[in-house]
């Protein structure tokens, strides 16, 4: 089975504050909105290279993306920065209105997105949010699970006309895919072979579902793991392939299980290959305070969850 | 100043257009339009700096965004007869298929519409971007934005005429139909908002008031002190006192048409009150 070596664990926020500071000096179109909170998006960097490139809204999330909207016109690429939750909810009828339905390029960066947010809790949690996005039309939605492929989506939704929902998070996590590898949107990418079960994770659950199959595999079970980075539009000839081999799949997501990426996966295979499946997430719940590794543990978003669904999903075969 | 009796005759005509699209889809909303027929018929033939091809990043030309998306009626009849697309299409006013959409959009990609409006309030935050382009682009042209008064309760309004004039977005020009009408009512009955001009005053932008906003000449002049006004530090808030309904007896003064369309009674005596001049679609 192939591993994976931890280079060093770090933030999905940094991977994005990376590759907006490396936009900076290489595209003059881009420009960056935040909403107060500046250093939390790691875009201090940016706004120092670039201070007339960079607008500070203030506590006006919605103004923010009216103004990213506004700004498309004349040909810059707005990237906007607030936690995920800001957004996108309290957002949700301006980016449907003004970014997408008016076709507009500008792309939503989110962090702080799920429970891993950690002590601050629910009211800054949100499991919403890939469901939210994903039901808008024309919006692309991508969910990256370390600093290097957070870095490489920032770079590459500047390459993409249209507009993109790109969720990261605040704690540091293992750090594992290539460093400045390419990263093609809408495109799965395959970590493991497998023969027994499909392991289909997005986010922070990739690396757990690496640290599930190397367990797995101790066991006897060979599970293929898919790293979804984007959840709309969905990669639905890598699943249907790999469940084709395996004939069962976990998703896996810090998310809730209505609305989010299990629930696409299970789209295409009751539209395709109805097959057993088993979801990892929160199950229609809010968060609540504690550390991150608190967290995903008591709301089962851990290895140790996706080897128990793993067990269930092959009894079901 | 202009030929005005051929805008009049334009405006005359503008509001021919808005009762007969209406009517013929018995929906929309002819009450805000009618009200707001002077102030499109100025912009679009005397005010604005506009291209003759429609691009969407509207380089080198002036911007407008309508905010209060519902008197689409007005703004298609005058894009049309301002050439942005065939006259003959006004006849697809919300009708399966069309580009004429109930309330405007880019999705159909109609020339002329840069943003789609509707649901309320947001105008005015697009507005302000695309004059922030303009700036970072050395593109001296000004982005012009209509809001309806009822419109201003929507929060989000006052989160951009905040940050407008914090950042100093002085080649934006935002006008506020003063009609004080909205749907359910007047605006002092449904949720009185105080002075509007000593709230955008308080807020630091500079404020021109149009009192008589149906009559073409007054809007040309407010229009014109208010692009004056433009370039040094603050954004422009023209109040535009309107009548809603105007130029048919029975639709004016009331909230009633705010969202009616007249039956066919109703049409023949609003169009014999506003004679054809240009020539029907």
């Amino acid at each position: 089975m192939k591993t994976y070596t931890n280079t060093g664990s770090k933030d999905t926020r940094s991977g994005f504050g990376a590759g907006l500071t490396e936009l900076g000096k290489t595209n003059e179109n881009v420009v960056a909105l935040c909403a107060d909170l500046t250093g939390s998006l790691k875009m201090d960097e940016f706004k120092a290279n670039h201070p007339e490139r960079f607008f500070q809204i203030g506590i006006a999330e919605a103004n923010m993306i009216g103004i990213a909207a506004g700004m498309t016109i004349g040909g810059k690429i707005p990237f906007t920065g607030t936690f995920a939750n800001f957004s996108t909810g309290r957002v949700y009828d301006q980016i449907r209105q003004s970014v997408a339905y008016s076709d507009k390029n500008v792309k939503i960066c989110a962090s702080h997105a799920g429970v891993t947010l950690g002590e601050d809790g629910a009211t800054h949690q949100i499991l919403e949010d890939i469901g939210l996005m994903k039901m808008i039309p024309g919006m692309t939605v991508i969910n990256t699970c370390d600093y290097n492929q957070t870095k490489a989506a920032t770079l590459a939704i500047a390459k993409h006309e249209g507009p993109v929902y790109l969720r990261f998070g605040r704690p540091k996590v293992a750090n594992f895919t290539p460093e400045n590898g390419t990263f093609e949107i809408g495109k799965a990418v395959k970590l493991t072979e497998g023969n027994d079960v499909t392991i289909v994770a997005t986010g922070h659950l990739v690396w757990e579902a690496l640290e599930a199959a190397k367990a797995l595999n101790e066991a006897g079970v060979s599970a293929e793991v898919i790293n979804i980075h984007t959840i709309k539009p969905l990669d639905d000839k890598a699943i249907l392939d790999s469940v084709g081999k395996t004939g069962c799949i976990v998703t896996a997501e810090e998310h809730n299980y209505l609305g989010g990426l299990g629930e696409s996966v299970a789209r295409v295979l009751s539209q395709n290959k109805p097959a057993p499946q088993e979801f990892v997430a929160t199950k229609d719940t809010f968060g609540e305070s504690g550390t991150p590794a608190q967290l995903m543990d008591k709301y089962g978003l851990n290895s140790d969850a996706i080897i128990n669904a793993a067990k269930t999903v092959l009894k079901r075969k | 100043m202009p030929n005005t009796q051929k805008l009049k005759d334009l405006t005359t005509q503008v509001r021919r257009d808005i009762l007969r699209m209406v009517h013929k889809v018995n929906s929309g909303h002819p009450g805000g339009s009618l009200g707001c027929a002077e102030f499109f018929v100025s912009l679009y033939q005397d005010i604005m700096e506009t291209k003759d091809n429609f691009n969407m990043d509207g380089d080198g030309e002036d911007l407008f965004f309508l905010s209060n998306g519902h008197i689409s009626p007005v703004y298609y009849s005058v894009l049309a007869r301002s050439g942005y697309f065939p006259v003959d299409e006004l006849n697809t006013f919300r009708l399966i298929n069309s580009r004429l959409q109930g309330h405007p959009t880019t999705h159909e990609g109609l020339p002329g519409i840069r943003i789609a409006s509707g649901s309320l309030g947001q105008g005015m935050s697009v507005a302000i971007g695309a004059a922030q382009t303009k700036k970072l682009n050395n593109d001296d042209h000004l982005v012009y934005s209509l809001h309806g008064d009822g419109e201003l309760q929507e929060g989000q309004n006052w989160e951009a005429i905040m940050y407008a004039s914090a950042k100093k977005i002085d080649n934006l020009i935002s006008t506020i139909d003063l009609n004080g009408q909205q749907i359910d009512g007047s605006t002092d009955s449904v949720l009185p908002m105080g002075s509007i001009k000593g709230k955008f005053e308080a807020f630091g932008w500079t404020v021109v008031e149009i009192e008589e906003g149906n009559d073409i000449e007054a809007v040309l002049e407010g229009m014109a002190e208010a692009k004056s006004l433009t370039g040094k530090g603050k954004p422009i808030c023209v109040l535009l006192k309107t009548v809603m309904g105007n130029g048919v007896d029975f639709m004016m003064h009331t909230h009633a048409w705010h969202g009616k369309a007249p039956n066919d009674e109703q049409l023949k005596t609003g169009l014999s009150q506003n004679p054809e001049t240009l020539g029907d679609y």
